[in-house]
């Protein structure tokens, strides 16, 4: 099953730019390989990222079949209030996986 | 273990390939340059495109197309008057220009983003940043790749 890691620290002072480090277990198979028969492999990849703080989206991104497999995507964001993120994957073939982190903030 | 009949099916496909290649057409660069042209195109519209303020950080040396390391840091405040919007990747050679677009803002704090990405062949790799003002500003990065990232056949 579809694997995720997010890296937020626990604890930040407010208005502290922290920065988030993401990573999604997914081949991001690009579409322009061939089996050893010459057969194209579909495409199957990760296509939209959100990351939301306190339900407000604080950050997204669009990926492409130039995207290395385990996509790993790093930002930087304002600590402003303890809560939590919400970070979500969506791709091809109905993949969606969504993955959450606490934050509190002093 | 491979079979004799795989072998030679495997074989066959290559030499096809290879020879689909030798078809190609003679300015597949120019063609490459056009599609590139067309992509950046369709998230500037017919904006100005500026070189500066933009740095975009990558080995140029790199032994393995396949996972590249980059980031792309922008010079800007990052306050609600003044801050990048969007960060958008691009490179040369591969089948399809696009690499990532990035969403930003003002809660953003600093203009930084870095990913991994797969690059096909020696070639430019492009980082356009769009302003909250509606400007462009952007770097260039040529690398050499050694191993390409998966593309057996027909750079295209």
């Amino acid at each position: 099953m579809a694997r995720v890691v997010v890296n937020v620290p626990a604890s930040a002072k407010r208005g502290e730019v922290i920065e988030i480090r993401t990573l999604a277990g997914h081949v991001m198979e690009s579409g322009f390989r061939r089996t050893e028969r010459g057969v194209l492999i579909p495409r199957d990849i990760i296509t939209r990222f959100v990351c939301t703080y306190n339900g407000v989206e604080i950050f997204s991104a669009e990926l492409h079949p130039a995207m290395a497999a385990n996509p790993l995507i790093s930002f930087t964001t304002v600590a402003t209030e303890s809560g939590a993120l919400e970070f979500r994957w969506t791709g091809d073939n109905g993949y969606a996986v969504t993955e959450s982190a606490k934050i509190s903030v002093a | 273990m491979i079979s004799r009949r795989d072998f030679l099916l495997f074989s066959s496909c290559v030499l096809a390939s290879s020879r689909a290649a030798a078809q190609l057409p003679p300015n597949i660069a120019a063609l490459r340059q056009a599609a590139l042209e067309e992509a950046i195109r369709k998230v500037v519209g017919d904006a100005q495109v500026r070189p500066g303020k933009v740095t975009l950080d990558l080995p140029p040396l790199i032994d393995n197309g396949n996972t590249v390391p980059l980031s792309v840091t922008v010079d800007s405040p990052m306050t609600e008057a003044d801050h990048v919007k969007a960060i958008h990747i691009f490179t040369e050679k591969n089948p399809q220009p696009f690499v990532m677009s990035a969403h930003l803002g003002p809660r953003s704090g600093r203009a930084r983003i870095s990913t991994r990405a797969r690059i096909a062949d020696t070639g430019k790799v492009i980082a356009i940043a769009q302003l909250s003002d509606g400007s462009y500003w952007s770097d260039t990065v040529s690398v050499v790749v050694t191993l390409s990232a998966c593309l057996e056949d027909g750079l295209i």
